[in-house]
This record gives C-alpha cells, structure tokens and sequence, in this order.
C-alpha cells in the first residue's frame, strides 16, 4: 500500500505543479495517472507545439514544460503510478481516502487533489452501434498480449504506428492479417509504412486500403467485418478479431461515480481553495468548474497553489501555517521515501 | 458582419447559427459557443478528429492539410466531404455553409 500526504490523480501540468507546492509546505505527494508518462495532454497530445502564455516564457515546447516540471519537482521525490487508471475511492476508518486503480494498486491519503484534466486517456472506441456486444469477444482496442492471436484471423484498423507496428508483429503470429485504411497515405513512420507495403506484396498480410471497417457480424462473438471500399463497396471479411487502433481520447471515467458534484463532465468547486463537495477532496485544472472558468494551464497553477494550504490544515490540524517566499527560504527538498 | 452556418447535430436536427466573422473563431468554437455536442478536445490544433463534420453544401473550401487529414485518419465513417471543423475558419466566403456533426464512439 501507497501512503502519503495528498494523492494526486493526473500526472499533467498542473498535478506536477502542485507537488511543488505542497512541497514547500512539507507535504509529500503521490501522483497516478492512466497514461504511461507523465506530462497529461502536453506528452500525449501536443509534446513539440510551443505555448505561449506561461509566465516568463514567451514560447515553451509542451513537452520541454513537462521536463523542466518535473526537474523542479525533483527536491521533493514524488512517486507515481504511472499508466494504471484511478478506480475506486472509500474512506477508511482513520477518514483517510483509499484509492485503488484498475490494476490493483491501493494508495491512501488524506487528501486527494483530482488534477485530472479531460479524464483519463483511453481508446477510441469506433461508433460501431453493436460494437458492445464484442468486446471481449472478438474485438479488442488495445494489444495486450500478441500470443493472444497466435494462428487466428485478424482485422487491425488504423493509419497510425500502432496500427502499423502491430500489423508488422502479427505478420508472423496470426494465421492471417487484414489491415484496413481509410487512405493510401499512412501517418506513421516511413520504414513502418514500407514495410507494411512489402509484407502486402509479399502475401504475408492483406493490405486493403481507401476503406473503413462500418459494421460487425457474429453470433455471441465476432464472425465477420463488413469493409466499405470507397470504390468496390462493401465487402464482407471473415475473422476471428477486430482491433481498431485509432489512438487515444479522455474520458472522465470511474472519478464522475465518486459522488462528486458535476456539471458537463466537469468538477464542482468552490474557488476559496478548490475544494469538492467532498471535504478533503480537492479538483485543480482543467478537470473543475467555477464561474470564471478558464482552462489554462496558468490557472491551474494557481488552483494548485491555494490548494495545498487548505491540504496543509487538514493534514496538520494543529500547525500554523506560515507563509514563506522561496526568495528568502530557497527550496528545502523532503527526504527520499 | 455576421453569417450563417447551418449544423446538422447527430439527431439530424439543424440549428441555425449566427457566426461572426470577425473574431477569428474556427467552425469547432462556434459549436461549442452554441453548446452543441462537440468536444473540441485538443483546443482546435488539429491533433484530436472530436470535431469531424461532414461538408454538405457546395461551398469550396480551402483543401484540408497533410496535418488534417492524418487526424482524420483517427476519425471514423470518413467520407470525402469529411473536414474537421477547427480548420474551418469563419469568413465570409463560407456564408450559408451546413455541415452535419459526424458519429463520434462512447
């Protein structure tokens, strides 16, 4: 089990940013977030566009923020669980909170700061309207295991790497490999893209492109997949999988049943010290809403800042909390662990 | 100053909307600042496919990027009037356009 001082659920900007600050108060945090580095929409989304409106810098990368966070956050050693989705929150006797994420991980603290921008980041699921109905029977969004295909039929849809650098690895693994694109043109690496194109001419794939996977057949699991050619129509293909690879999108997900106040997918706060419905439960950046909202990274600075000294009274119920200038203090690091 | 845009949401209901022309806003914002189910996920840098649309009426306009078209490869049921509406810029060029807000997964 995970202990610390303020558990933090999204390793994004702002999340990073409140560790800084709760680390000048001596509080040490944890962070989990569903995606496998830390960074949020800024790694995942948009690492090599410049921003613009970070105090005192002109123009940053996004990817070059999340680094120099992460430097600045260094002093305080910080932990994470990385690329495991925040699940289930109870309170435990002491009236600390237990959060266990989907792979089992618990964690407990007595304050949690939802810093989890848009949600978690999670496949893409085509608007397939019995799509449901397979999952787990036949359809996948994700490749756990490649075993899992060995000597079976499988459609991969997608122009992406993913859908690229799978198809290369099931080439020699499933019986057969269908890979289904809307263009001629691919988005992923060239040598990725060449190689496809060889396996193709050499039989060991089937390529067919300018066409999208529009609907599912089978009978408690997956039979068929009806591919709609932008010219030759449909055409119905036998298999025993279909993994559509079409990149990540976030979803609010398990943290919208915590019985948290929510408007349009967002978290109620209360812009004293942006704290929930909830006591001891807190939501910083783009993930609340107040009247004024405004979702910028710079504004979640803030939320995180005013944050930790509400976080610092319940933690510490009989401390006084005096406030410093890191001008006159410098930055005091908390011991590893 | 301001002209008309037609978005045909995914219940097949259109609404017809006032868009200004000078404020520099993309067809994504303005279906958000009407409140209709876009999500304009990643701001309007072409890096999410939330606000794919089909282009329904004869308007020309400017041809799609490389950069929109790979989102649209994240998309789905894309079609060849498929666009993303964040690189849809409000003009005057565009007055009377109507577009239908594609299928988007759960």
């Amino acid at each position: 089990m995970i202990k610390t001082d303020i558990l933090i659920i999204g390793a994004g900007p702002v999340g990073l940013f409140a560790v800084f600050e709760a680390g000048l108060l001596k509080l040490r945090c944890h962070l989990i977030d569903a995606l496998p580095q830390p960074g949020g929409q800024l790694s995942e989304i948009y690492p090599k566009k410049p921003i613009y409106d970070i105090p005192g810098y002109p123009s940053v990368l996004a990817g070059e923020l999340v680094d120099n966070l992460m430097e600045q956050i260094e002093p305080f050693h910080p932990g994470f669980t990385l690329g495991e989705r925040a699940e289930t929150i109870e309170k435990t006797e002491e009236g600390h909170f237990r959060v266990t994420t989907n792979k089992g991980t618990v964690h407990e603290a007595p304050v949690i700061a939802i810093a989890g921008g848009l949600g978690s980041f999670e496949p893409r699921k085509p608007p397939i309207s019995n799509i449901a109905d397979f999952e787990d029977k036949g359809v996948e969004y994700i490749i756990k295991d490649p075993e899992f295909y060995r000597n079976k039929r499988v459609v991969v849809a997608g122009g992406g790497d993913s859908a690229l650098d799978w198809t290369i690895f099931l080439a020699d693994v499933a019986s057969e490999v269908t890979l289904v694109h809307r263009r001629t043109q691919f988005r992923g690496a060239l040598d990725s893209v060449e190689k496809v194109i060889e396996l193709n001419e050499q039989g060991k794939i089937k390529l067919i492109t300018e066409a999208q996977v529009t609907g599912l057949n089978g009978n408690g699991s997956l039979d068929e997949v009806i591919i709609k050619h932008k010219t030759e129509g449909d055409i119905v293909k036998s298999t025993d999988h279909f993994v559509p690879l079409f990149g990540l999108s976030p979803k609010l997900g398990p943290i919208g049943d915590w019985g948290l106040a929510i408007q349009k997918n967002a978290i109620e706060v209360n812009t004293f010290d942006y704290s929930t419905n909830i006591p001891g439960i807190f939501a910083i950046g783009d993930i609340n809403t107040y009247p004024g909202k405004l979702k910028l990274i710079l504004c979640g600075f803030h939320e995180a800042t005013l944050m930790c000294q509400s976080a610092f009274k319940i933690i510490n119920p009989d401390k006084k909390l005096s406030f410093k200038y890191t001008t006159v203090t410098g930055v005091e690091g908390l011991e590893e662990g | 100053m301001d002209i008309k845009i037609t978005v045909i949401d995914r219940d097949d209901k259109a609404h017809e909307l006032d868009a200004p022309t000078d404020m520099n806003m993309n067809l994504m914002e303005l279906c958000k600042a009407y409140e209709l189910p876009v999500e304009g996920t990643c701001g309007g840098m072409a890096l999410c496919s939330t606000c794919h649309c089909y282009v329904q009426s004869e308007h020309e306009l400017p041809e799609a990027t490389e950069d929109e078209e790979d989102m649209l490869d994240q998309a789905f049921f894309v079609e060849d009037n498929s666009r993303l509406g964040c690189q849809i810029k409000l003009a005057d060029e565009i007055d009377g356009l109507i577009v239908k807000l594609a299928p988007v997964g759960e």
